[in-house]
């Protein structure tokens, strides 16, 4: 209605905007097949050089890939069941000091990473896990994303499902995985998709916490390789971002609402 | 009240999981780090007051760091809300297409960091695209990241990682604005601009300080961008804050550290503080 008098225009200024957005997607993907001379918007000559080099000819690539992937999945099961069940107490009972405790869980959600980085680190020296992987594990899990977006996700369903369901009998725990959680689809597969997304980038954590860089994840190894040959370069680029680009594909909509649902009321 | 209870408890058990872990890895060492702030020597030996806190602000390193931050939120944060605001306005009217559009702003937010500095490196490198550009049209080629350039290299970043963010709060907010609003506003005769000045920025307000606040706590998030681009020893136009607390963590000046560190989450803190209180009283204005 208001701005339709330009369709032309809008599309056009959207469209320019588009190719910026894209353009380092674009740059990687084409790039992935440079022969690996020289920086170059379209490479010279075509080569499959970076994926024989990353794919085939030295195995510690996909090594990192899976090292990476196993780490994700850890991380993302154990926050989703954790904030599943806290998201449900701050939801839908009243406790003392739950006021005090969600605006606690507000506050260090806001936290840039570092701030809590040396606290972090002397817990997990007294407890002896510095150097292995739940250093990297067991904090991500209990991070407050999960438990702040859960609860505003289970906040918008309106509470007559659940009376019902109570007079029918139904205990805690059937109301939450028998009616909350089905409703609530979209919700956590945005809370998966961006735990896993936080999880996948992370690069702080391993190079503090892990003493092996053997047991890097790709994106810690991906940003120490800063020199060298374009083709392999672009093509972990690829890999790195392959699989949040899938998430991404599949769940966009998702994603959407996640965040949307993220503001604070 | 028996019943009542039952259900605190209840909900409390819910939360119990969560809470120990929450205390265990981020409130008892955080208020573990405070008493650090007081100390000096390995393993916070010897108690020293204050001396920590005016050793951090005479610190040339960190005021550096603070004076890039504040300068990187005071432009970058403007901009940002300013262009996704542009585009959901745009967005805003179903069209064809639109959805593509939201993506395909969006997605840079998945997109690991790591992946993102590979392109950065291939255009502002020494013999990257732009210098190879430069070349050939006989201008001076520069080091880009070297430069008081690589500040706006990594503002440029930072809009284009969550311009898709701030993008979805605002159409979320432009979607709550009942449409006969704007329709009543247009049939009289109202302007596309002035229904959007007087009604809908009107309207938006409390989204605006939400997206003001959380893209405040995102470009603390570029600091892994800056720390990617410059390494341990980036120009000094972009070290950051994220620059300095982690060459402490390196030198093991954890005192140090735990003084910045702390600053930080003061700032955060009164900003989340000020957040609800603007939120109580706009609500109260509507």
């Amino acid at each position: 209605m208001k701005y339709q008098k330009y369709p032309k225009l809008r599309l056009a200024f959207l469209i320019s905007l588009a190719f910026f957005a894209l353009m380092p997607l674009l740059y990687t993907i084409v790039n992935s097949f440079s022969d690996g001379s020289a920086y170059a918007l379209i490479p010279s000559r075509l080569s499959l050089q970076g994926y024989w080099e990353v794919l085939l000819r030295r195995p510690h690539y996909l090594k990192k890939f899976w090292n990476s992937l196993i780490l994700c999945v850890a991380i993302v099961a154990g926050q989703t069941a954790v904030s599943c069940l806290a998201g449900f107490g701050f939801s839908r009972f009243r406790f003392p000091g739950k006021d005090v405790l969600f605006f606690l869980v507000i506050i260090v959600m806001m936290m840039p990473y570092q701030v809590t980085l040396v606290s972090n680190y002397m817990i997990l020296d007294r407890m002896g896990l510095v150097g292995s992987w739940f250093a990297l594990v067991l904090p991500a899990i209990f991070s407050p994303f999960g438990v702040f977006l859960m609860r505003q996700v289970f906040d918008t369903c309106p509470n007559e499902f659940l009376e019902a369901a109570r007079l029918d009998g139904a205990g805690s725990f059937r109301v939450l995985f028998s009616i909350l959680i089905p409703r609530s689809r979209s919700g956590l597969a945005s809370l998966v998709l961006l735990t896993f997304i936080d999880a996948w980038n992370m690069v702080e954590q391993p190079l503090v916490y892990l003493n092996d860089p053997y047991e890097y994840p790709l994106s810690v190894f991906l940003s120490q390789m800063n020199q060298g040959n374009v083709g392999v370069l672009c093509t972990c680029g690829v890999l790195a971002a392959i699989p949040v680009l899938l998430l991404f594909f599949y769940y966009d909509e998702d994603l959407a609402d996640g965040i949307a649902l993220s503001q604070i009321h | 009240m028996k019943l009542h209870t039952k259900s605190a408890l209840t909900g409390a058990a819910f939360v119990l999981p969560f809470l120990a872990g929450f205390a265990l890895f981020y409130l008892i060492p955080f208020v573990w780090s405070i008493r650090y702030t007081f100390t000096k020597g390995p393993g916070g030996l010897y108690f020293v007051g204050l001396e920590n806190y005016q050793d951090i602000f005479q610190s040339a390193a960190f005021r550096l760091a603070v004076g890039n931050t504040f300068r990187f939120i005071l432009i970058g944060v403007p901009l940002l809300m300013a262009l996704s605001f542009g585009i959901a306005l745009l967005l805003a009217e179903k069209f064809r297409g639109a959805g593509f559009f939201r993506s395909v702003f969006l997605y840079p937010l998945v997109i690991p960091a790591a992946s993102t500095v590979v392109v950065i490196q291939a255009f502002f490198a020494e013999s990257g695209i732009l210098n190879q550009l430069f070349q050939w049209l006989h201008l001076p080629i520069q080091e880009w990241l070297h430069s008081p350039h690589a500040f706006s290299i990594l503002i440029g970043l930072y809009i284009w990682k969550n311009c898709g963010y701030n993008l979805i709060l605002f159409l979320a907010g432009l979607n709550a604005i009942p449409r006969d609003y704007r329709e009543a506003a247009a049939v009289e005769g109202a302007s596309s601009w002035q229904i959007t000045r007087s009604i809908t920025i009107p309207l938006l307000i409390p989204s605006f300080f939400f997206i003001f606040i959380i893209s405040i706590i995102n470009s603390f998030k570029s600091f892994r961008e800056a720390y990617l681009l410059g390494g341990n020893f980036p120009h000094e136009s972009i070290y950051m804050l994220q620059h300095f607390l982690n060459n402490n963590f390196q030198n093991l000046s954890y005192n140090r550290l735990s003084v910045a560190a702390l600053l930080t989450f003061a700032v955060i803190f009164a900003m989340v503080l000020l957040l609800f209180q603007l939120k109580r009283k706009t609500e109260v204005i509507l």
